[in-house]
């Protein structure tokens, strides 16, 4: 490899990526758009749930059970007198759970006589469904806590669980999140903009100059990796530093491991990006694929957001061929639990293999010709 | 404005993209693959989580509640520990999600009529799996515990919880995420088909020669967002009917507020594809703007995430998505059966976002002129 | 140094191709060399294979069949020595449209290996010889046509290679870049270390090399020096006038006659080449001249021989020479004072002018001399800033819709539908003018017969040969029987063959009352204007006959000036003072 040229093919590369409106989309203003809706839009925490409360007959017991959601900061109660309101306010969505006293409730509370307390709740979103059923059940826990002490008698409940959350101990999905998010990015940066760019080449012609020119097939595909490479390490200190400043994600692993992951998974897709755009030497057909089989992949079954274990088996199997996969293991660990080797060290390998499959299937199959 | 000269725009049109290898399989292939695999890969239910049990206790009481573990399909028992010491390591290395730990005194606890703790220790680092793992595990203690009290002659709660979840009575997330996959596969096609169409003639310089024609600028434009509309259409159709026959979601409401819904919804999506077209030099310029333009808006259209959820100025934000009020009225109408009437107040902000986003693209189809 | 090995050497090379499952034949045994010191050229009509033998050449491909020797390497196994020393300058060069002429410049300097030292006198050369000296911060996209094609030959250059391979350099190129390009060609053969191979499609060019190289189908046709091509023509050309006609009047008069093999307009009359052994024929009123042979004369004759009878035939009968010059003239096109400023710059400086009907109205210009900005308003694809501009009587900005459907419009780059069939691309635009049924069928049929598109009906727009794109476009142009009809630059990139095919196509629709406006960089085809206008630095520097334009240029030195002659003089004349300026 001759070291003038490939100073001259990667200044060329870094001074277009500069001057072109779409690498710096691609690179920077995605990366930020990608951060913001993931930082301030999504969560999965629900807080603030609307809540029906029907007490057909109100009384200090009813009043008592309810005020528990008029407190809680998961639920935002309204105060509903009879079900047939409460019904047609969860019909329009007004609110996203009822909980109904029926007239009885007092007299058998009284009793010491199990009263049914109703809860319906808006199944469309079953996720949310579950959380807020969890939290109506906390609700009553505390309720029950409350009247066992009053009434002097401790509460008994033959099984009680004492859960503890380990590395993100109050849940927060951003925690979780936005370190994940850091995929995402670098597969947009390597394997979107790598595949169009070269593509562009392709399209414009100025590949056959290059072609034509002393340069040798591993330089040329040097002086694409190490521009791109670098873009995509700054997309990630990017991220990383937003994590931790902004966002306030816990970072308690080596930061030079993460980079050490992190340059293992640029080069996978990176190896992507090459691969796709010498199949596709056409803009449109290149970013499409790199679409449907890098960036959708990375969204969805790398175990970002949809937990993997709970996909039926073939597309387990199919989620191992996925690069993103294995680093978004790396990045909620490092991240959040620490430098755990077994974890690392697993994945850390199977990205190198994915890396050295892609880049060494580019290098065989690229060959300065044009037929 | 004259049909026949529409006409021939759309027949146009549909050949150019049928015609055409590539765009065939862009239009066909991506998206019922993403409807298969989304729609087994898109679920907040979690089945088979790994879990390990640490049992320091010898009586059959914690082996009931064991066995209620291992009977129940959120969890699959990956190992039973034998030291305490092991816990760290088998959440940490991601063996498993969770841990049970069983003290020593357990069966003794229940047998004395007091409460037998048990520990549960969860892998955080997917805080949402572990909050819904945790949220399984509750169930599985609770129908232990109602069993047990009842069995055993235990005092009962002086009230109990009965729940029930409306339209969608096994809280399975698939029946939200694949009609939210409807509306999200459509708006990809719609946008698709729409956005890249002026920008492909501007390229290829075939659009100097529409514009010589008697062609009207609002006959171009029409002609150029109907065959998205007929694309859009007919994709969704086909979407629905394998999300209703092969994922047997179901379907409550009338079809005419479904189709009703998504004409107005493919008005809008047009309207924004045809305005980043309008705006945009090169097909490439047009597939950045379609993808700055649906990350954000399949973010936040409460697609995964509850729009309720999101901050207050995010949820105004929401309101300028079509996706976010498409969404609701698939959801209203496959699963809690919503009529016309119900649905009025999506399709009224549809009308206003189509009117208003065809209009722009006239106005930058007409500026790109000059 | 003069080497006793040639430069390069092909020997029996074949190169087939895959397409759709079926083999194409690209190449057939072709053997040629090219030596140091000398410029040979590549001719041949389009899809004759120039391209993939200039591949061929710089060992971007590989022959199926021969060897191909290039500086004694063989181009299999030692490519990349190839590639070491040649300089090879694809069709389209490929600049990185975004950098700026010294960034290109640098890229090309790193991969060729120039030293630091020696870039600082290398570049200042380069510079110099192409004239780009001041445009060094520039971005190659913001450059003309013709600056392009210098820049992409300044970076070959960066380090002067002992073998020059390029692919018609000078397409879409103003006559005055041409010229340049071929001077700074000429003085690097000059110093007689340095091979050229050049393909082009201006036959006018291949007098400029040493050896010429006929390329056709796929086969090497004929090769030697242009001289002997044209002393095998010798006593063939004439040049035919006929007093109170026109040359393209005579032309539809001689064409008719089986003894003529070819004829082109060329100034007051018609320059004809007899077929062989033939006599000038007899004809009242048109007295034929003797003139000296062209190289031309002799590709047309070898062309036509070797073509598959093409569409030319079918168009041979085509105008009535009836004296059918309407009795009263009406004007089509009146444009008066036209302007278009884009932010500060004015591209357009208020231009007036008129066409009468029937005419060909030739508009003229170096690259960036506002013609194209002018010919956009004239078709109704930019408003004017100011002035008013009425087609057939109609005013454009007033009735834009009305104006539209009396005109046909066909574009350089043939504008089609490239994923429909032809039959589809004609139907979309006959039915986007409102044609229906039965009429749109006849229109239908007339293209399909006129235009030899019959064979095609079913095939992608896409998939046609350049000429048959050319053919398909033009017919789109015309389906709805337009009043006036413009072509932009309507022959780039097309062989003379098929240029001189168009132009007869053109001469019978202004013979039947169409009004013709056109923008072209051929300046023999100026001749088939009956009027002219040169535009400069966006405003009009001549305009008459072709006759009088050529005599505006008249000079001592030069006291027949041709048509080229005359552009060049008459835009350096004008653009001089900025030229240097900027």
């Amino acid at each position: 490899m001759n070291a003038q040229r490939l100073r001259g093919l990667i200044r060329k590369e870094a001074l277009q990526i500069v001057r072109d409106p779409s690498s710096i989309a691609i690179a920077f203003v995605m990366p930020l758009v990608l951060l913001l809706l993931f930082g301030y839009g999504v969560s999965l925490d629900a807080r603030h749930v609307p809540i029906a409360l029907v007490a057909e007959r109100p009384s200090a017991q009813t009043s008592g059970f309810f005020s528990g959601f008029w407190r809680s900061p998961y639920f935002k109660a309204y105060g509903y007198p009879d079900m047939r309101d409460a019904r047609r306010a969860l019909m329009r969505r007004d609110v996203d759970a009822i909980v109904w006293l029926r007239s009885d409730f007092t007299r058998q509370v009284l009793r010491g006589a199990s009263a049914p307390i109703g809860v319906i709740v808006d199944g469309v979103n079953a996720n949310n469904a579950r959380i807020i059923e969890g939290y109506v059940q906390g609700v009553w826990a505390s309720w029950l806590a409350a009247q066992a002490r009053e009434r002097g008698q401790p509460l008994t409940l033959p099984v009680d669980i004492r859960s503890r959350v380990w590395f993100n101990p109050a849940l927060r999905s951003h925690d979780y999140l936005v370190p994940g998010l850091i995929a995402l990015i670098m597969t947009l940066i390597g394997a979107l903009l790598t595949a169009l760019v070269v593509a562009r080449e392709w399209e414009r012609g100025t590949m056959e100059s290059l072609m034509a020119s002393p340069a040798t097939i591993p330089e040329i595909l040097v002086g694409k990796v190490v521009p791109y490479f670098f873009l995509g390490m700054g997309g990630m200190i990017l991220t990383v530093v937003m994590a931790i400043t902004v966002f306030s994600v816990p970072f308690v692993g080596s930061l030079w491991l993460l980079f050490a992951a992190a340059a293992l998974f640029l080069l996978t897709t990176l190896g992507m990006g090459l691969l796709i755009s010498t199949i596709a030497r056409n803009q449109f057909v290149a970013g499409m694929i790199a679409v449907v089989t890098t960036y959708l992949p990375a969204f969805i079954l790398s175990g970002f957001i949809f937990d993997i274990h709970s996909m039926p088996w073939p597309i387990r199997l199919l989620t191992h061929t996925i690069a993103a996969r294995y680093f978004v293991a790396i990045l909620q660990t490092l991240f959040l639990a620490g430098n755990v080797w077994p974890v690392i060290g697993g994945n850390m390998a199977a990205l190198g293999l994915i890396a050295l499959l892609f880049l060494g299937l580019v290098a065989r199959i690229s060959r300065k010709r044009l037929d | 404005m004259a049909w026949y000269r529409i006409r021939a725009l759309v027949v146009k049109e549909f050949l150019a993209l049928l015609r055409n290898k590539a765009s065939r399989m862009v239009l066909i292939g991506p998206p019922l693959i993403q409807l298969v695999v989304f729609g087994y890969a898109a679920t907040f239910n979690l089945h088979h989580v790994p879990i390990a049990v640490y049992n320091e206790d010898r009586g059959g009481a914690s082996r009931q509640l064991i066995a209620r573990f291992q009977g129940s399909r959120y969890f699959s028992l990956v190992g039973m520990l034998t030291s305490g010491r092991r816990i760290a390591n088998i959440i940490s290395d991601k063996e498993a999600l969770m841990v049970l730990r069983i003290g020593p005194h357990f069966s003794r606890d229940l047998e004395l009529h007091r409460t037998a703790r048990i520990e549960v220790l969860v892998d955080g680092r997917n805080s949402n799996t572990g909050l819904l793992a945790l949220n399984d595990v509750d169930t599985v203690v609770q129908s232990f515990n109602a069993h047990w009290a009842a069995t055993h002659g235990w005092q009962t709660a002086p009230a109990v919880p009965v729940m029930r979840a409306w339209f969608n009575p096994d809280l399975r997330s698939r029946w939200f995420i694949i009609p939210g996959i409807v509306g999200l596969l459509t708006l990809v096609v719609a946008m698709l088909v729409s956005g890249l169409s002026v920008a492909r003639e501007r390229e290829a310089g075939t659009f100097d020669q529409l514009l010589v024609t008697p062609l009207g600028p609002w006959e171009i434009l029409l002609g150029k967002a109907l065959p998205g509309f007929l694309i859009g259409g007919l994709e969704a159709t086909l979407i629905i009917v394998v999300a209703i026959s092969w994922f047997r979601v179901p379907f409550m409401g009338s079809v005419l507020a479904l189709y009703l819904g998504l004409a107005l919804f493919l008005l809008a999506a047009i309207g924004v594809g045809l305005a980043i077209s309008s705006a945009s030099a090169t097909q490439q310029q047009g597939l950045l703007g379609v993808f700055l333009f649906l990350v954000p808006a399949v973010i936040l259209s409460g697609f995964a995430t509850p729009i309720a959820n999101m901050p207050p100025l995010v949820q105004y934000l929401t309101y300028l998505n079509p996706l976010r009020y498409f969404l609701i009225i698939l959801r209203g109408v496959f699963l809690q059966g919503d009529g016309v009437a119900i649905l009025w107040t999506q399709y009224l902000p549809l009308i206003g976002i189509g009117l208003a986003t065809m209009t722009l693209a006239m106005q930058l189809f007409r500026r790109r002129l000059t | 140094m003069a080497t006793p090995t040639p430069l390069l050497a092909l020997e029996g090379v074949h190169k087939s191709f895959r397409t759709q499952g079926a083999r194409v034949d690209a190449i057939t045994d072709v053997g040629f060399t090219v030596n140091a010191g000398a410029i040979t050229g590549l001719l041949g009509p389009d899809g004759a294979g120039k391209t993939t033998l200039m591949r061929l050449c710089a060992g971007l491909l590989l022959p199926d069949e021969g060897r191909v020797m290039v500086l004694g390497f063989d181009s299999r196994g030692a490519s990349a020595h190839i590639q070491q020393s040649v300089g090879y300058m694809p069709q389209r060069f490929g600049l990185y449209e975004d950098l700026t002429v010294q960034e290109n410049l640098d890229l090309y300097a790193d991969l060729h290996g120039l030293a630091r030292a020696a870039r600082h006198a290398r570049y200042g050369e380069l510079l110099r010889l192409t004239g780009l000296g001041p445009f060094g911060r520039r971005l190659a996209r913001d450059l003309s046509g013709g600056m392009k094609q210098k820049l992409g030959l300044a970076c070959t250059l960066v380090h002067p290679p002992r073998l020059l391979l390029l692919d018609e350099p000078t397409v879409g190129v103003d006559p005055i870049s041409r010229r340049e390009l071929w001077s700074i060609v000429g003085g690097l053969v000059a110093r007689g270390d340095t091979g050229i191979l050049i393909s082009t499609a201006y036959l006018d060019e291949a007098e400029r090399c040493a050896h010429v190289l006929l390329v056709h189908k796929g086969r090497l046709l004929a090769q030697g020096p242009p001289e002997g091509f044209r002393s095998s023509m010798a006593g063939r050309g004439f040049f035919a006038t006929a007093q109170d006609l026109s040359g393209r009047a005579v032309e539809a008069i001689v064409a008719r006659d089986p003894a003529i093999l070819d004829t082109v307009v060329q100034r007051d009359g018609v320059r004809v080449v007899m077929r062989a052994g033939a006599a000038p024929p007899a004809l009242s009123g048109i007295t034929f001249t003797p003139v000296a042979p062209r190289f031309e004369d002799a590709f047309v004759e070898r062309l036509r021989d070797a073509a598959s009878p093409s569409p030319v035939a079918a168009t041979q009968a085509a105008p009535s020479p009836a004296p059918a010059r309407l009795p009263a003239p009406k004007v089509m096109i009146e444009a008066h004072e036209l302007r278009r400023t884009f932010g500060a710059f004015e591209a357009v400086r208020g231009i007036s002018f008129q066409v009468e009907r029937g005419r060909i109205f030739g508009l003229l210009g170096a690259n960036g001399a506002g013609k194209t900005t002018t010919f956009r308003m004239l078709c109704g694809l930019l408003p004017p800033s100011s002035g008013t501009l009425a087609i057939a009587g109609v005013d454009v900005r007033a009735a834009p819709a009305a104006a539209r459907a009396r005109i046909g419009y066909m574009s350089q780059k043939f504008s089609l539908y490239g994923d429909l069939s032809v039959a589809q691309n004609l139907a979309f635009f006959a039915s986007t003018y409102g044609l229906t049924g039965a009429q749109r069928a006849r229109r239908l049929h007339w293209a399909a017969d006129t235009f030899g598109l019959g064979p095609f009906w079913d095939t992608n727009a896409a998939d046609l040969a350049l000429g048959f794109k050319q053919h398909l476009a033009l017919s789109c142009a015309l389906i709805h029987e337009p009043k006036v009809l413009f072509l932009d630059e309507p022959t780039s990139g097309v062989d003379p063959l098929a240029r001189r095919e168009f132009w007869r196509r053109i001469n019978a629709l202004a013979w039947d009352g169409v009004t013709i406006m056109v923008t072209t960089h051929f300046m023999e085809e100026a001749e088939y204007c009956d009027e002219l206008v040169l535009m400069s630095l966006g405003r009009i520097l001549a305009a008459g006959t072709p006759a009088q334009i050529r005599a505006s240029a008249r000079t001592a030195d030069n006291p027949d000036p041709s048509m080229d002659d005359a552009f060049v003089a008459l835009i350096e004349m004008h653009e001089a003072p900025t030229r240097q300026a900027s």
